[in-house]
Order: structure tokens, then C-alpha cells, then sequence
């Protein structure tokens, strides 16, 4: 027996059906695409929680080598802190414009992102290197190995957004704001407004914390 | 049958669509008390004006408070209806991010206790 | 510039894994070399190896599963023997040196190769279906998911023949596990492969979350998916729950092996303690990722062949969620003896003992619906009636192992092997094999021969009890886990009994192998016509057998639960569709680029051969930056052409 639908489905779905319940049907690409990638980020700030358990458990165990307090300069932690900040600010009104179908106002936004985003990366290059160069790199103890990884992680995650955001553009240049683009778009916020929210909880945690 | 009167989508977290002039100010507000918050964080860990054992508490609550902030005026996460879906995930994402975190802290710290292993 | 990869590390001197690898090889050639002589490589190119249909891409992850069930249960069967024989003064015919590799090797791939693909496999194949929609939310990631998968198992044996598997067991702890007491490559063939194969499991848990939440049939709301849905929502919320903490817990340990920190190690203050937690924080929500689907398989096969809808839908879906949360806090029984104290085991041991109680809830639920129905005695209903007796036995020994002072006596000893095999082959292993005699029709059109897979039921589950009742007892006489060399002559018996029961399960594989074959040969006879074999309730039974690409010419309006039966309740009759066009995936070669690249690049780094590490990566980052950039990745299915389809396959009454 094979079965055909109760009755004609229109491509509406019908007002009737509890759509808050979830019963009005598969929901927009939009939506899928958005969603999707929010339950990846979520799945990333369980792979910072197991880092930031592994720093808290590790914190000191420093082998005689240098603590938090000896090492961290919080003023150049400030100036990162602002810079992913305003980032974040630059990256929201970046998606504004997207999303109101201003590609040039999108673009020097993206420009602002990536230049600050760049700063940061390279005040906590810096820092690292410093750090390296004063015989504190991460082989030297526990401590710092979880902190050279954890702060590491989120870098290189930051690192990958710039690069994404680059392609991003080079997409929006070429192809114009489509829906794909778009919603590729709306990912790439996502995923670096995720990246200042783990911030928050590293400078917090590992060098206001650290520091003292 | 079971239906609701009005007809609504489930939101997407982040810029929405079609979104009124509310989100320019939305941003805006959001970068005024994230930078406040951040202010304030630095401030508190580096002087006397909290009570000094009372500073790593202090401390979370004003990360807590500034990671809603960047979820409330940065990703659009609301409490509405259509924001159900996304906000059940963050919930289960937040309650296994304290489960690892706390759990293994208390874990390792009574394992360190009872094996005798002083931080080195 | 090879790294430190050399001619020595071809273990020439060691005949039992050239002769296994030397097999093998024949067998990939010769079944290689048929498919070439038979021309099959265009379409297995363009049908399978390319495609991105959640329904090739599910027997995919199941035929890995079950060839990595024969590796698997070979070192199973190596294990049995050498405790058989290697007793009193007897040495056994494998020395530690290897005996450690296997039982790393048997429990690696078992969890990460065969059960995780079992389970996977079923899940891809049926959701869509049985939510009544076209595909999962990201097909195309759905078969990156899979090659990946895939190149992780082939990495983990290829360290048969090139080099060695790791000695330090399927957990990998430290500090058997860093540098200085496994300087070797072993532990490089455990961590690499399961992070590559972790990445893909990852984004088939962000997958099926969201195709189950945001991807149903109109009408279809929460409380109408049908259960096994649900339990695959609740599998997946925990794999994007655990795997990032075991991929941040492997990635700590590579970074002490490879750059020198010191998480885990020794010295500079490591604690090896916390690899343990966090490991163990991702292997117990591990277990139920495995075993909450073959859940799921259980609930509809009971209802299917009783007739009835399952018994308390509701209760059932509460407890499935239970199980999901209580899931992640319950990890640390697995360390008990670890030294926490009393107060830290009392807390998880509490835990431990209530998760029985909704997994309890269940099987009162799967009796119930059982109770009063008529049962039709098919190969997946004996399956489920094994499971319950099995599963709740195994469960038993488990809470008696979640009291902590129990568990100081019994932990790591035969008694924990017998109480975790228990479940898991109750469990996972009779709800994997009961799902695919169940949707096999589905699958391929045609029925599973019932008389081999009734023999293979009997001997799975004689040879089960045979193989690990005596473990038990074993484990109370006090023999440990992993033990090349038995001291005590007085446990020959019980492990010779033991040794039998392997050898009757070995039997019931041979029988699969046989309802295989013989399957297929006589499958004209056993052709599914109808689309519903068995008289299912749920809606993949609506479809041919098996489904056209796009699973639903229009997507089914849902009204009630079990909305196949509903219909074919109130003896609806075919209405006369009105089509649209649709838009499905275009087959995509991407994922198993990928995969090749990722099979290069993971070689690499357990070698130590840089600059192919280095283009490997560049050549999966172009893949990807490539694929990011093309257009037309769908294609259109017009109304005229489904019209045409779906009017071949309703009047002849075929499979299109």
C-alpha cells in the first residue's frame, strides 16, 4: 500500500498548524544554516571549557618557573580586550549593512573588523613571544603549557575569522549580497561575537585572575 | 486542532532580516556596557574596592553579566517564543560548560587533597 | 624526509600481523579487482563514494561498522585464546608486547569503528525518513562526516602492517601514554585517527540536532516524532556535548607528546589525574550515545511487531531526555579508585544509581507495549526480547558496581569487563543488529532470510552468556583486566567456558555472513513490494523500497503520532498530487577529498613527515575554499519528472 498526502499540501504552511510547537514544517535555509552553526559554536565553547578546566586545574603548578603574576602586562591585556570589543561593535554594524543590502558600507565595516581584529593578534603575538623569549614558553610547566594552549586555541580561532572574513569579503565582492552569501554571513558574525564571549571569560579568568 | 493564533518563525540568533532601526542602538548600547563592565572587571581586580576575598566572585559575576550583554544586544537572544530553540541550546551548552569546568575543578581538587599533590 | 618513518617499521619479524595484514590485502584486491573488471567504478563514484543522500551514506557508515567487526572481534577472539592457553607454566602464543596492542586495538575499534558507525549508520538512514523530509539540514557535511569517519579506521589499521598500534589501552592514559614510556609511534595511531574521526562525528551530531529540530513534516510538532527520533535527538545533543571534550583532552596529550608541554606528564607539574576526569567526561555520555538509539530501535520494533502503538510515549520521551542530562554527571564512577575521597564518590555513585531508574521506566514501557499484543516472532523482536533479559542484567552488575566500596573491590577487574560487555552487546550490539534486519528491507528492497538471522540471534546470544558469565565469576575470584598470562590454574575451566562462547559468537557472525549471502541470492523471492514489509506505523513505511532520492515527492502532513498507522487506520485513499518542483543536493566528490587529504595528513603526523603535513592541510584548505566558492550545488527535480516518477513507482507497484 502506498500512501499519497491526506490531502494537496500548499507551499504555505497552513495557519492552523502550531508553528510554535514546531509543527509548521521544515523551517527556511535561513534558519537551518543559523542554527546549525549556533549548535557548532556551543559545541566550541565545550572544547574552551574542557582548555579553561584543564588552566583552572593547572594554574598553579608553575614548576618553580614564572607565575601569572610575574608575566602578565594587564595593560596590554586592556588594549586587546578593547580592540576584540570594538571588533565585535564594527562586526555588528558590518551585518547591519549585509543584511540592508549596503555592500559598501559592509565592506569598510569588514575593513575595521579585520584591523582590529589584526591588532589583537598582534599585541597577543607579541606577549607570546616575550614570553617564549624570557625562558617562559609552554614547555616549561604545566601552568603554562595550559595557558600558552588555552589563550593559543582562542588566537588561532581569531586567526581563522580574520581569514574567513577575508574570503567573506573577496564573496561579497564577486557575487554580490545573495542569499548564500548572506547566510555565510550571518555565521561568520556569529562565530565572532563567540569569539569575544570566550574572551570575556580568558582575560577574566586566566589574567585578571592569574594576575593576582 | 492545536493552533496558535498568531503565525510566527523560529529566530535565527544574530541579525535578523528586515530588522527595524532598534538594532543600530541595540549595538551601540551593547559596546557601552561591554566596555563599562570591562572597565570595571580591571578596576576590581587590581585595587581595593571590593572587598579582597570577595574579588574572584566579583569577578565572574561581571564576566557573567558581560557575556549576556554580548548575547543580548551583540546575538540577538531573546526570550520570545520564536527564541525557544536557541535559548534551550545555550542552556544545555552552559550547563555542560559548568558541569566540566566546576566538575573537574572540584574533582581534581579533592583528588589532589587526598594524593597529596601540592601544586609544583 | 620521511620523518622517522623507515623500512624497520614493516614488522617482518612478526608473523601474526603479516599474515592477518598479508589476508586482508588479498581479500581488498580481489574484491577491487572485481568491481574493476565489472566496470562498477563510474557508478560507485557517482552513486555512493560522491553521494550526499543521507540513505547511501547510513549503509555506508553501517558496512564500515561491520567490517570493522570482523577486525575487531579477531582480536577478540586472539584475547580468548591466549587466556585459554597461556595458563600456570603455558606462555601463550602471543607475547605482551602484542597482547597489549590488541586489546588497545579491540577496544578502540569496537567503540570508535563499529559501534559508533552501527549506530551513526542507522540514525542516518532513518530520521529523514521518519520525519517525513528530504534529507538531513546538511548533506553535504553529512559525507565529509563519513569519509572522515572512514579515515580513521583505515589509519588505525594501517598500523598493522606499518609500525605498531598503541600499548596503553583504548583510554590512553597518561603517563603510560607520553613520551617517555611510549616514545613509539603507538599511541600517535590512537590519537590521531580518533581526532580525525572525532571532527566527523562532531558535525554529524550538529547535523541530525538540527534537522530533528528544525527539520520535520508539516504537523509534525515535538510530541509526534516517533521515538526513535527522539533518542536520536538526545544521541546527538550529547555527541555535540562530548566530543569537543575529548577532542580537548587528545589534543593536550598530543601537544605533551609532540611539543613538549606537560599537562600529563611526570614532571613540570602535570596531573595525570585530570586526563582521566576529562576523558572519562566524554567516554560515559559516550556509552549512551551509543546505546539511546539502539533505544530507540527497540521502541520501534516493539511497537511495529505487536501490533500496538509503544506504550507511554510520553514517559518514554521524559525519560530518554533523563537520560541525556543525568548522562554528563555521572563520570566519575569510571575512576572511583582514583582517590577523590568519600564524599566526591558519593555524589556520582548517587548519580550512577539513578540513571537506572529511567533506563528502568524504559524496559517497563517496552514490556507493556509487548503485553497483549500479537507479536510477530521476526529476527529483530528476538533481538529486542534478548536485549531486555541481557540489557537489564548488565545493567544490574552495573549499579551494583556504582556503589563506591563495591567498585574499590571489582574496579579494572573481569568482573567490570563482563558488567560493560554486557551492556554494550545487550544493547548497542542486539539494537544495531535489530535495526538493520528491520530497515534492511527499506534499505534494499528485499527482506533478510529469517532462518540465518535467527541462528544468528541464538548464537549471538548463547555465545554472549557463555563468553562472559564466567567473567564474572572470574572477576569476583579476583583476576584483573588484560592479562596476557593467567597465574591461577583453578580459572581454566571458566576460561575455557569463556573461550567457547567466543567461538559461538564467532558462529553467529558466520551466520550473518550467511543470511548476507543468502539474502541476496534468493532476494527475488523475498522482494518488498509494498514499501511496508512489516506493517510499520511510522512514516518511512510510506515510502518505496527503496525510497527515491528525495524520500517524499510532498512532504507528509502529520497529525497525530505514528502517522503512518493513522492513515492506513482510517483507510485513506491515494489522492491525485499536486507536485512542485524541489531542489535536492547535487552529489558532491568534496568529502572524500577531504578524507584523502585527512588520511595523508594523519599518516604524516604520526611519522613525523612535516612537509606532508603541511601540504596536506593547504590541499583539505583549498578543498574547502573551493567548494566555498562553487555555484549550482542543487538540482532541480521538476513536478513533471516526479509526476513521472511517482506514477511509475505507485502503478507498477516497484521501487522506481
Amino acid at each position: 500500500m502506498t500512501i499519497a498526502a491526506l490531502d494537496t499540501v500548499p507551499t504555505g504552511v497552513p495557519t492552523e498548524l502550531a508553528r510554535g510547537r514546531g509543527g509548521g514544517g521544515p523551517a527556511s535555509t535561513r534558519t537551518v544554516v543559523a542554527y546549525g552553526f549556533w549548535i557548532f559554536l556551543l559545541s566550541d565553547f565545550i572544547l574552551f571549557a574542557g582548555l579553561f578546566a584543564a588552566h583552572a586545574v593547572l594554574s598553579g603548578n608553575t614548576a618553580g618557573g614564572p607565575t601569572g603574576a610575574e608575566l602578565f602586562n594587564l595593560r596590554n591585556v586592556f588594549i586587546e580586550t578593547m580592540c576584540l570589543l570594538f571588533s565585535s561593535y564594527t562586526c555588528g554594524l558590518g551585518a547591519l549593512s549585509a543584511e540592508r543590502r549596503q555592500p559598501a558600507r559592509f565592506l569598510i565595516f569588514a575593513a575595521l573588523t579585520l584591523v582590529l581584529g589584526a591588532a589583537f593578534l598582534v599585541i597577543e603575538s607579541t606577549e607570546f613571544a616575550g614570553m617564549v623569549s624570557k625562558g617562559a614558553g609552554p614547555s616549561r610547566s604545566a601552568f603554562l603549557s595550559a595557558f600558552f594552549t588555552l589563550v593559543g586555541t582562542h588566537g588561532v580561532h581569531v586567526t581563522g575569522g580574520l581569514l574567513w572574513l577575508v574570503y567573506m569579503a573577496a564573496q561579497v565582492v564577486a557575487k554580490g549580497l545573495r542569499p548564500q552569501v548572506l547566510r555565510r554571513l550571518l555565521c561568520w558574525s556569529l562565530f565572532w561575537h563567540a569569539l569575544d564571549i570566550v574572551w570575556v571569560g580568558v582575560f577574566t579568568l586566566v589574567y585578571l585572575m592569574g594576575a593576582r | 486542532m492545536d493552533g496558535d493564533d498568531r503565525v510566527f518563525d523560529d529566530r535565527t540568533p544574530g541579525v535578523e532580516e528586515y530588522e527595524s532601526t532598534a538594532s543600530y542602538l541595540s549595538y551601540t548600547a551593547g559596546l557601552g556596557l561591554a566596555v563599562l563592565l570591562t572597565i570595571v572587571s580591571f578596576v576590581v581586580a587590581q585595587t581595593n574596592l571590593l572587598w579582597p576575598p570577595g574579588i574572584p566572585v566579583g569577578l565572574i559575576v561581571l564576566a557573567f553579566a558581560q557575556i549576556g550583554v554580548h548575547l543580548v544586544f551583540f546575538l540577538h537572544i531573546g526570550t520570545g517564543p520564536d527564541h525557544t530553540n536557541n535559548v534551550i541550546a545555550l542552556a544545555f551548552g552552559v550547563f555542560i560548560v559548568f558541569l566540566v569546568i566546576v566538575g573537574s575543578v572540584w574533582i581534581i581538587a579533592n583528588l589532589n587533597w587526598n594524593m597529596m599533590d601540592i601544586p609544583r | 624526509m620521511l620523518g622517522r618513518l623507515s623500512w624497520a617499521a614493516i614488522p617482518l619479524d612478526q608473523p601474526l600481523p603479516l599474515y592477518a595484514m598479508g589476508v586482508v590485502g588479498i581479500v581488498i584486491l580481489i574484491v577491487l579487482g572485481i568491481v574493476t573488471v565489472k566496470g562498477w567504478w563510474p557508478y560507485l563514484w557517482r552513486e555512493w563514494i560522491t553521494s550526499v543522500d543521507h540513505k547511501r551514506i547510513g549503509v555506508m557508515y553501517v558496512i564500515l561498522g561491520l567490517v570493522m567487526l570482523l577486525r575487531g572481534y579477531s582480536d577478540a577472539i586472539m584475547m580468548r585464546s591466549q587466556q585459554a592457553i597461556a595458563i600456570g607454566d603455558a606462555q601463550g602464543y602471543l607475547p605482551p608486547d602484542h597482547y597489549d596492542q590488541i586489546f588497545s586495538a579491540h577496544g578502540t575499534i569496537m567503540i570508535f569503528f563499529v559501534a559508533m558507525p552501527l549506530v551513526i549508520g542507522l540514525m542516518n538512514f532513518v530520521v529523514p525518513l521518519q520525519l517525513g523530509v528530504h534529507d538531513v539540514a546538511f548533506p553535504t557535511l553529512n559525507s565529509v562526516s563519513f569519509w572522515l569517519t572512514a579515515t580513521g579506521a583505515l589509519l588505525v589499521n594501517v598500523s598493522l602492517v606499518i609500525g605498531s598500534f598503541s600499548r596503553a589501552t583504548w583510554w590512553g592514559y597518561p603517563p603510560l601514554s607520553e613520551l617517555t614510556f611510549s616514545p613509539d609511534e603507538g599511541v600517535d595511531y590512537y590519537l590521531w585517527p580518533l581526532q580525525i574521526s572525532g571532527i566527523g562525528t562532531l558535525l554529524t551530531g550538529v547535523n541530525f540536532v538540527t534537522t530533528i529540530l528544525k527539520l520535520r513534516a508539516p504537523g509534525m510538532i515535538y510530541f509526534r516524532m516517533p521515538v526513535f527520533c527522539w533518542t536520536a535527538l538526545a544521541a546527538n545533543m550529547l555527541i555535540v556535548a562530548a566530543f569537543p571534550v575529548l577532542t580537548a583532552t587528545f589534543a593536550m596529550l598530543l601537544l605533551d607528546r609532540y611539543l613538549g608541554m606537560h599537562f600529563f606528564t611526570n614532571d613540570a607539574g602535570g596531573n595525570q589525574m585530570m586526563y582521566a576526569n576529562l576523558f572519562w567526561a566524554w567516554g560515559h555520555p559516550e556509552v549512551y550515545i551509543l546505546v539511546l538509539p539502539a533505544f530507540g530501535v527497540f521502541s520501534e520494533v516493539a511497537a511495529t511487531f505487536s501490533g500496538k502503538g509503544l506504550f507511554s510515549y510520553r514517559s518514554m520521551v521524559l525519560a530518554t531526555l533523563g537520560i541525556c542530562i543525568l548522562a554528563f554527571m555521572v563520570w566519575l564512577h569510571h575512576f572511583f579508585t582514583m582517590g577523590a575521597g568519600a564524599d566526591v564518590n558519593a555524589v556520582f555513585g548517587i548519580m550512577s544509581s539513578i540513571i537506572a531508574v529511567p533506563t528502568g521506566a524504559k524496559i517497563f514501557n517496552w514490556l507493556f507495549t509487548l503485553f497483549r499484543g500479537r507479536i510477530v516472532f521476526t529476527t529483530p523482536i528476538l533481538f529486542l526480547i534478548g536485549f531486555m533479559i541481557t540489557f537489564v542484567l548488565g545493567g544490574l552488575t552495573g549499579v551494583l558496581l556504582a556503589v563506591p566500596p563495591v567498585d574499590f573491590v571489582l574496579h579494572n577487574s573481569a568482573f567490570l569487563v563482563a558488567h560493560f560487555h554486557h551492556v554494550i552487546i545487550g544493547g548497542v550490539v542486539f539494537g544495531a543488529l535489530a535495526g538493520i534486519n528491520y530497515w534492511f528491507p527499506k534499505a534494499f528492497g528485499f527482506t533478510l532470510d529469517e532462518r540465518w538471522g535467527k541462528a544468528s540471534f541464538w548464537c549471538w546470544l548463547i555465545g554472549f552468556y557463555l563468553a562472559f558469565m564466567p567473567l564474572y565469576v572470574l572477576g569476583l575470584m579476583g583476576m584483573t583486566r588484560r592479562m596476557q598470562h593467567i597465574p591461577d590454574p583453578s580459572w581454566r575451566p571458566l576460561l575455557l567456558v569463556a573461550e567457547l562462547g567466543a567461538i559461538v559468537v564467532f558462529l553467529g557472525i558466520l551466520c550473518q555472513i550467511a543470511q548476507l549471502y543468502v539474502s541476496i541470492r534468493t532476494r527475488e523471492q523475498r522482494r518488498d513490494l509494498t514499501g511496508d514489509p512489516w506493517n510499520g506505523r511510522t512514516l518511512e513505511w510510506s515510502t518505496s523500497s527503496p525510497p527515491p532520492a528525495y524520500n517524499f515527492a510532498v512532504l507528509p502532513r502529520v497529525e497525530t503520532i505514528d502517522a503512518f498507522w493513522e492513515v492506513k487506520r482510517k483507510g485513506l485513499t491515494p489522492v491525485e498530487e499536486v507536485y512542485e518542483t524541489i531542489e535536492m543536493p547535487r552529489n558532491s566528490p568534496i568529502g572524500f577529498v577531504i578524507a584523502f587529504f585527512a588520511t595523508f595528513t594523519g599518516f604524516a603526523l604520526i611519522w613525523h613527515i612535516w612537509w606532508i603535513v603541511i601540504l596536506g592541510l593547504l590541499a583539505a584548505a583549498v578543498t574547502v575554499l573551493v567548494f566555498g566558492w562553487s555555484e549550482n550545488r542543487q538540482h532541480e527535480i521538476s513536478a513533471n519528472e516526479m509526476a513521472q516518477l511517482e506514477r511509475a513507482r505507485l502503478g507498477l507497484g516497484r521501487p522506481a
